[in-house]
């Protein structure tokens, strides 16, 4: 019986227009959303790349780690491989001596992927952007997705940037940021 | 400054701290504050034997194309030769002359969250033969930038020479602006630079003591460590409204004051920190596995130390005893006498026992400070005239010198030696001691700055 009523909705009724509504690409985009879930399994690795920082942004994206902050419970974490990487997370002005490596890395990185500038010196070049040593930030050399500003940014800054970004690439929002209540030492 | 003949100044006794160059002169600084300087000859002078003098003869080479005559090392120090596209030949890396050694090449992009630097080790299966860092990835041109500024502009460039000690860095870059150009900090701001120079020495002594943790398997310590760590941050930002307390110090003073909320967050923080150190410290002590990795692992003899005679917990580790903070000293540390721990195991055990040594230390002397915090002015105006000047601050991992000659307000000469550059070569050194895989935990007890040295 079902059958009977598909076949004959599909062949009586006129084919759809050539230009989607706004519903159907709506629902398009939810669909490629969903697609990207289920491909990224909502656990995106990054792998971080320092290109000419002064380490204060290595400090505080370390500190997204501790017992506070908990990067890992929203499912990112960080991989020491390329190959194994969604994101790649660059610190630092984009130093003349570091521009080929961060290429090369970026280069291993299977696609799709994201680059995110975290910090003001990878936004721009930060104070250092004048110098000839610096490219400039990270879109210098290679095209960025999302910026982080911040000198550096706070861990929750860095957590909240990438949790946007990853809400931006899946189809359900995120579950809210738990909160974590310190018990002292 | 003293202006020795070329004679003289090759034959300077003393322990080396730092060398650099202007136009005219090559200066070199010994402890605890003597600088010397000979002139350049057609962009030349006399090399000098401390072997610590290595790496700063190379820097001013790649920097300002100055040769130090008669040195044995001539390898680049941050100069890569990198072409339009950015590719650069690699350089030679002899390897001993060992039959059956191999090379690994680690870097410049590490497995971790660190800066960037590459390493090249020769092994002899599992045994490191020998280690040569190439490093010059991060350098920025940091002096270069701080030239035609005023010492209130070029303090942000100094705040970023290396991150994880900006306020040791902004301090000694404040004093030598103030040595320069004749001025005295008002009493409160020296009383919160020190306060904020102790926090930063806490947020990274605990951070660090908990990364060697974890890199001996022992995640649960991390994460104590790591916790103790933020709550330093979060009590700094309440405080200063910084984390890091970045671009607070500035030269003739601070640039804000410390928030009524502050002090109370500070004294948590360190009231938590203390709490728990006993018990946290004990596991160091109880856990064969973890001594295992730490005792007799990449060992800085005290003979190697008194060549170099590096800074921080990596000299006392090694029964070198300075401390910028006692000597030359600068205050308010010259009205309190502090206790520096000194060994001379050298290893990796050795530089934790100084660290944690050094914890309780610092949280007496921020109490102490906090209870006595000066009434007066927060920062005075620096007089846009002509000087030259030193300053110092003991950061957390050894002393960072500035030297600055500023003329009619604003910076024409800069030189920034941070502590590090005497520890790249004994951690090139320590890693021939052991195997391969205890070189993480090696580099990490050492930690030197690659952005402090880079520039």
């Amino acid at each position: 019986m079902v059958w009977k009523t598909a076949l004959h909705h599909l062949l009586t009724n006129p084919p759809a227009p050539a230009v989607a509504d706004s519903a159907q690409v709506q629902d398009l985009r939810a669909r490629l959303k969903a697609a990207s879930v289920i491909k990224l399994g909502r656990s995106l690795a990054i792998r971080h790349v320092p290109a000419g920082s002064c380490n204060g942004c290595e400090l505080e994206l370390r500190a997204t780690q501790n017992l506070i902050h908990d990067l890992t419970q929203y499912g990112l974490s960080f991989t020491p491989s390329p190959r194994h990487a969604d994101i790649l997370l660059i610190t630092g002005v984009a130093a003349r001596n570091m521009v080929e490596a961060a290429r090369q890395a970026r280069a291993a990185m299977p696609d799709p992927a994201w680059v995110v500038a975290l910090g003001d010196c990878a936004i721009d070049g930060g104070v250092f952007k004048s110098s000839p040593a610096v490219q400039g930030g990270a879109d210098a050399i290679m095209p960025v997705d999302l910026v982080i500003p911040g000198c550096p940014p706070t861990p929750q800054q860095i957590v909240q940037s990438l949790l946007t970004l990853l809400e931006a690439n899946s189809l359900e929002p995120m579950a809210k940021p738990r909160r974590v209540r310190s018990r002292g030492l | 400054m003293i202006l020795l003949s070329p004679e003289d100044w090759a034959a300077t006794q003393g322990k080396f701290i730092a060398l650099w160059t202007d136009a005219d002169y090559a200066y070199a600084l010994y402890q605890p504050q003597q600088l010397v300087a000979v002139a350049l000859q057609d962009g030349t002078y006399p090399a000098l034997p401390h072997p610590g003098a290595n790496w700063y003869q190379r820097l001013a080479h790649d920097l300002n194309g100055h040769t130090a005559q008669g040195a044995t090392d001539t390898r680049p120090a941050i100069e890569h030769h990198r072409g339009p596209d950015f590719a650069a030949p690699w350089p030679d890396f002899p390897a001993p002359d060992v039959e059956g050694v191999h090379q690994i090449a680690v870097g410049p992009i590490h497995a971790g969250i660190i800066e960037p630097g590459h390493f090249r080790f020769s092994l002899l299966g599992e045994e490191v033969l020998k280690l040569e860092a190439r490093l010059g990835y991060a350098h920025k041109g940091t002096l270069a930038l701080m030239r035609g500024k005023s010492p209130r502009l070029a303090a942000r460039y100094a705040a970023r020479i290396s991150g994880d000690a900006t306020v040791a860095h902004s301090l000694a870059f404040a004093q030598a602006a103030e040595s320069a150009l004749d001025t005295t900090p008002p009493a409160r701001a020296v009383y919160l630079r020190a306060i904020m120079a102790e926090l930063e020495r806490l947020a990274n002594h605990t951070s660090d003591i908990g990364a060697i943790a974890a890199d001996a398997g022992f995640a649960f310590l991390d994460a104590r460590f790591a916790l103790a760590r933020e709550y330093i941050c979060a009590a700094a930002a309440t405080a200063f409204g910084h984390r890091l307390m970045m671009d607070i110090i500035i030269p003739g003073g601070v640039a804000g004051d410390i928030e009524p909320a502050g002090t109370e967050a500070i004294r948590d923080a360190l009231a938590a920190l203390e709490s728990e150190l006993p018990s946290l410290t004990r596991v160091f002590e109880d856990y064969a596995s973890l001594q295992d990795r730490l005792i007799g692992t990449g060992i800085i003899s005290p003979e190697l130390a008194a060549a170099y005679h590096p800074g921080g917990y990596t000299g006392r580790a090694s029964g070198q005893p300075h401390d910028a903070r006692i000597e030359p000293g600068y205050p308010p540390y010259l009205d309190h006498p502090i206790h520096t721990p000194v060994q001379t195991e050298g290893d990796v055990a050795a530089r934790l026992r100084i660290r944690l040594e050094e914890i309780p230390e610092s949280i007496h002397l921020i109490r102490h400070w906090l209870h006595n915090l000066p009434t007066d002015a927060l920062a005075y105006q620096l007089p846009p005239t002509t000087g030259m000047g030193l300053g110092v601050a003991e950061s957390f991992r050894g002393p960072v010198w500035h030297w600055l000659h500023i003329e009619n307000g604003a910076i024409t000469t800069a030189f920034i030696a941070d502590a590090s550059a005497l520890h790249w070569p004994l951690l090139e050194h320590a890693a021939t001691t052991g195997i391969i895989a205890d070189f993480p935990l090696i580099n990490k007890s050492i930690n030197a700055s690659y952005s402090g040295v880079d520039l």
